[in-house]
This record gives structure tokens, C-alpha cells and sequence, in this order.
């Protein structure tokens, strides 16, 4: 089930286009900051709200990468793995990160803090090697010191 | 406002998004102020077609000419929209970033003033995930020209209304291409279009539309304040206007400056990046980021033009400079580039997805020691036909470009990895 409160701001991003399935992946985005992910339960809640087939739903959730279809972790890590920030020693910093937290990518560590992501160029390829974590840019990041930097993510 | 650097020149020294107040006090807002008392959109659209703006978001297809396919007379009733592509995702490009990060309302006055142009109603400002933070400055500066009267109904006294919605989107490179955002406000997968019919006549939801990149529109302000020959005689080889350029790689400053169209590859990377870092030397760049050809460090003194870059092999692009120094592994490079296209190929055509995955899988094999001959006849096979009227869209030609260059460039690299079957190269300091 929806809460009052997505299905409000749904209703406030479906106003702004032509057609009701316009506001989907907006839709399906607001879903998953409140719950971390969207299951199959919530993508048919949307659907149904959208008034739109959850087949078609799913089309779209499977095809953008930052709409998660499996549950995640408190905080995921997104890692460049793009052109500057390779040149910049990005596999460092991902064998860092694999072997600090003891997973590899694509996972979430055991108590359910961390996930970590590769993603494509983040347009901080002046501040490589670059990551997000929970959405927020993290530049320069120095693979032999991740403390301070991950303790910002209880 | 008739200053040589319009975007950058007052950019905060502590890096904050300029405010609408602070917009205002160095001359923001006076051009639509112009244009809404006293042009018709007609003229906006000649003002920027004749200034020579090129479209900055890499295929640079004249502004003006694009709106003036838009049809603006009063047989038609319906609504036009126009799109601002905030989906920066090319590798090595952050101009957009910059730009909006830096001076939010150069952007918005520039989207008020095309929409004015081409009568559209609706702008929608399409910015990628990953760009939380910009997207939060766009938000708030949003609010600020709401609440200072430039958007919603009768604008400054004026019969032109414009709503500007902002929609985030959720990832994938594809989405910037033009059609292939149509689709992504839409709400269909955000493949690419077929093209005729193009947006200007069919866009979003079949009306007329055009998608600006957020360069482009950043400088239609002070080519409507200032004038198309003015903006034209800033650039120094014919093709008009300024620039955001960066450089990244490994230089001493990697960053993005706004200069003269036609600035050179060697003062960009020796005067504003500071040159390559200690104990490195430049090997080749690719001037306007990923899905470029490279141009050899012998030919650095080719200017930052798409002229010149033409003349020299590659093209402008972005104008997003990366750097690839001399104990950085060229192979390495390309296949971490055509990992990137493979990955992003949105799947819709047999020559882009089983394509590119074929080159990246060369590219593996030929970086790991697994290399044989044959894969090089795979690669300039893939070359050869992976071109724009073999594909749906450009994401695979693009592709090709770095692709194509570096078979010539790198050649010894290549021969050198299938014969002594690895790597030979160092790949960071």
C-alpha cells in the first residue's frame, strides 16, 4: 500500500505532464527514497495509482539503473568507474572499498549499511576519483583513507 | 552586461550558486526584460541564429536554425514545449555542471528566452540522478524566479506565460539524446526516435518541441541583450562566441574555463590546466569528450574549434578535453571507453548491442594477453559498420570515433599486446 503522503507527492508530479504514465519514473523514484527500494508489491501500488499496466511499469524501473528492483543497504555507495576517474586509479579505490567492507560490488554488506554500485561518469572528472554515497559527491576520495568518510554514514 | 566572460565573470569565489538578487545587480534578467517589451519571437530566433551559436551539447547543429523550424504562426494552436538536456553523462564532460552550479539563472533566463522564441508554454529542465546537488540549486533557483514574477502568467507586464516543471530523471546515458528524452518525459523507456518526423514539427507528446543543451540556452541572454555580432566577435576563427571548455586527465588542475571559441588545445592544457603532472607527458587527447576521434600531442596547437578539430581528424563535441599521458595504458583506455557504450547501449538496435558488446569483448582480450590478430579485423570491422545510417542513433558511431583514431594512433600498443601477450604499460603513478 501507498502512504498518504506518496501518493500526494505522485499527484503533485503527475499535474506537470500531458498523460498520467509521464510522472512514472518520478513516481516510482518517490517510492523508493521513502522504502530504499521498490518491490514487486510497490511497483503494482504505483501502477495502480498511475492507473498505468505494471508490466509497462516494470519496463521502465528494469531499464534506469538508479531505480532498484532489489532491497539495499542504509547507505549505497556509488563508485565512477568512467574514463577520468580510471585513469585516476578508480580500480584502487574499488578493491579499497571491496576489501574494507568485505563485499564485492553489486553487494550489501551483512548488517545491511552499505551497498556498493559502479556507476558511469559522475561529471566530477575534475575531482577524480569521484563517488556518491546516498546521492551526495564524494571527490579526491583517498582509497588508504576511507574512514573518515564512511563514518559520515552510520 | 557586455562582459567577455558572461557565465563565469561573477562567479562566487566561494563557489555558492549566484542568487537572483546577485544575478540581477551585474544585468540578469535584462535581457528577457528586452525581448518580452519589445521582440517579437521572431527576432530572438534571428538574433541567435545569426550569432552563430552551435549546439554545445555535442552534435552542434545550430540554435537558431533548430528553432526556426518550429512552427510559430498563428495557424497553429496547440501547445510547443521546449526541453533544457541537464543529462550530462558523456565521460569527461562537467561543463553543464559548472554551469548551473556556478549561475543557475544564466540557464533559466536562457530557457525563458527560447521558450519566448519558439512560443513555447511549458519548459521542462530534464537533469540526470546523479546530479542531486545541481538539482537542489535548480530547485531553489526556480523558487526565486517564481517568486520575482518570471514565470507563471502575464511575465513582466507581458501576453507571454511559460510554466518550467523540473524532472529528474533516474539514469542511463541514452537519455540525452534529444528523442530519446522525449520518450523519457513521456514516460516510455527512453529509447531513441525515429527520425523524420523530427521534434521541431513531432516532439514531446507529437508537438512541436526542441531540446537545448544547458550550454547552449546559458548563452541566449547576452546574445539578446548584446547582439549576434557581438557574441560572434568574441570567438577567434570565424566560429563565434565563448566557451566552457574543461580538461581532466592527469594534469596539475584539472577544471573548466570559460575562453574564446577557438582557444587552443595547448593553452588549455599548459596555461588553465597547469600542464600534465609531475613526470608525465601528454600522448594524445580527445578534445570533446568520450565519443570523439583523439588528436596526437603533435597536434596540440589545433584550436578548440569544429573547423579545426575537423581539419585535424576529430571533431568539437563538448569540448570536454581528456588527456590520456604517456604511462597511461591506450588500450586500457579505449576498452574502459567501450565498456561504457556497451553497457549503455539501451538495446534497441542489433548493430549497438551486440556490436559494441563484441568490441568490448576484443578490447578485454587484446588488454588481458588474450589477443590474437583477428580480433584487430573484429575491431575495424565494427568500424566500418557501426555507422549513423547503419544504427537507430549515434551512441555507436560516437563510440567508434575514439575507437577508430586509436587503431591508427596506438597501432604498436595493439601489435605490442597480442605479441607479448599482456600488457606492457604501467597504468598510474
Amino acid at each position: 500500500m501507498l502512504t498518504d503522503a506518496e501518493k500526494r507527492r505522485i499527484d503533485e508530479v503527475r499535474a506537470l505532464y500531458e498523460t498520467q504514465s509521464a510522472a512514472s519514473v518520478e513516481a516510482l523514484r518517490i517510492v523508493q527514497d521513502a522504502r530504499g527500494w521498490v518491490s514487486d508489491e510497490t511497483l503494482r501500488d504505483v501502477a495502480v495509482h498511475l492507473d498505468v499496466s505494471p508490466a509497462y511499469l516494470e519496463g521502465l524501473a528494469t531499464f534506469y539503473s538508479m531505480i532498484f528492483r532489489r532491497p539495499v543497504g542504509r547507505h549505497v555507495i556509488m563508485v565512477c568507474d568512467s574514463i577520468c576517474c580510471w585513469m585516476d586509479r578508480s580500480e584502487r579505490l574499488i578493491a579499497a572499498l571491496s576489501e574494507r567492507l568485505g563485499i564485492g560490488l553489486g553487494e550489501t554488506t551483512e548488517d545491511d549499511r552499505f551497498t556498493l554500485l559502479p556507476v558511469v561518469c559522475l561529471g566530477a572528472c575534475d575531482q577524480a576519483p569521484a563517488m556518491l554515497i546516498d546521492w551526495q559527491l564524494h571527490g579526491n576520495v583517498d582509497a588508504e583513507d576511507l574512514s573518515t568518510v564512511l563514518s559520515l554514514y552510520p | 552586461m557586455s562582459n567577455e566572460r558572461p557565465i563565469t565573470a561573477h562567479f562566487r569565489a566561494d563557489k555558492a550558486p549566484l542568487t537572483l538578487e546577485e544575478y540581477q545587480s551585474f544585468g540578469g534578467y535584462q535581457a528577457l526584460r528586452k525581448a518580452l517589451s519589445g521582440m517579437q519571437p521572431k527576432e530572438v530566433t534571428k538574433s541567435v541564429l545569426d550569432s552563430g551559436l552551435a549546439g554545445r551539447g555535442g552534435a552542434g547543429f545550430p540554435a537558431g536554425r533548430k528553432w526556426g523550424f518550429v512552427d510559430v504562426s498563428d495557424e497553429y494552436a496547440g501547445p510547443r514545449y521546449l526541453v533544457a538536456n541537464a543529462d550530462e553523462t558523456e565521460p569527461g564532460a562537467f561543463k553543464d555542471r559548472f554551469i548551473m552550479e556556478g549561475n543557475p539563472h544564466a540557464l533559466l533566463e536562457g530557457m525563458m528566452l527560447a521558450s519566448y522564441a519558439i512560443k513555447a508554454r511549458t519548459v521542462y529542465l530534464f537533469i540526470r540522478a546523479e546530479y542531486a546537488r545541481t538539482a537542489d540549486i535548480m530547485r531553489r533557483a526556480i523558487a526565486e524566479a517564481e517568486r520575482a514574477g518570471y514565470l507563471g502568467t502575464r511575465i513582466l507586464g507581458s501576453g507571454f506565460d511559460l510554466d518550467l516543471h523540473l524532472h529528474v530523471s533516474a539514469g542511463r546515458y541514452i537519455c540525452g539524446e534529444g528523442s530519446a528524452m522525449l520518450n523519457a518525459l513521456e514516460g516510455e523507456r527512453p529509447t531513441p526516435r525515429n527520425k523524420p518526423p523530427h521534434q521541431t514539427s513531432s516532439g514531446l507528446w507529437s508537438k512541436p518541441t526542441v531540446v537545448n543543451n544547458v550550454e547552449t540556452l546559458a548563452y541566449v541572454p547576452t546574445i539578446v541583450e548584446n547582439g549576434a555580432q557581438w557574441f560572434k566577435g568574441l570567438g577567434l576563427s570565424g566560429e563565434g562566441g565563448v566557451k566552457i571548455y574543461t580538461v581532466s586527465g592527469r594534469v596539475q588542475r584539472p577544471g573548466a574555463w570559460e575562453l574564446p571559441m577557438g582557444t587552443t588545445i595547448e593553452e588549455l592544457v599548459e596555461d588553465h590546466a597547469g600542464g600534465m603532472r609531475i613526470g608525465l607527458l601528454p600522448r594524445a587527447a580527445l578534445p570533446g569528450g568520450g565519443s570523439t576521434a583523439f588528436v596526437s600531442a603533435a597536434h596540440f596547437r589545433t584550436r578548440m574549434d569544429d573547423a579545426s578539430l575537423r581539419a585535424a581528424g576529430s571533431r568539437l563535441g563538448t569540448g570536454t578535453l581528456i588527456l590520456l599521458d604517456d604511462q597511461t595504458c591506450p588500450i586500457g583506455m579505449l576498452r574502459n571507453l567501450e565498456h561504457f557504450y556497451a553497457q549503455e547501449s539501451c538495446g534497441w538496435c542489433t548493430p549497438c548491442w551486440q556490436g559494441l558488446h563484441w568490441v568490448e569483448e576484443a578490447l578485454a582480450a587484446i588488454e588481458e594477453g588474450r589477443g590474437v590478430p583477428e580480433d584487430l579485423e573484429i575491431l575495424r570491422w565494427h568500424v566500418d559498420r557501426l555507422r549513423p545510417d547503419h544504427t537507430f542513433c549515434d551512441l555507436a558511431p560516437g563510440a567508434m570515433e575514439p575507437l577508430e583514431s586509436g587503431l591508427e594512433l596506438f597501432r604498436e600498443d595493439f601489435l605490442q599486446h597480442i605479441e607479448q601477450r599482456g600488457c606492457p604499460w604501467k597504468r598510474g603513478a
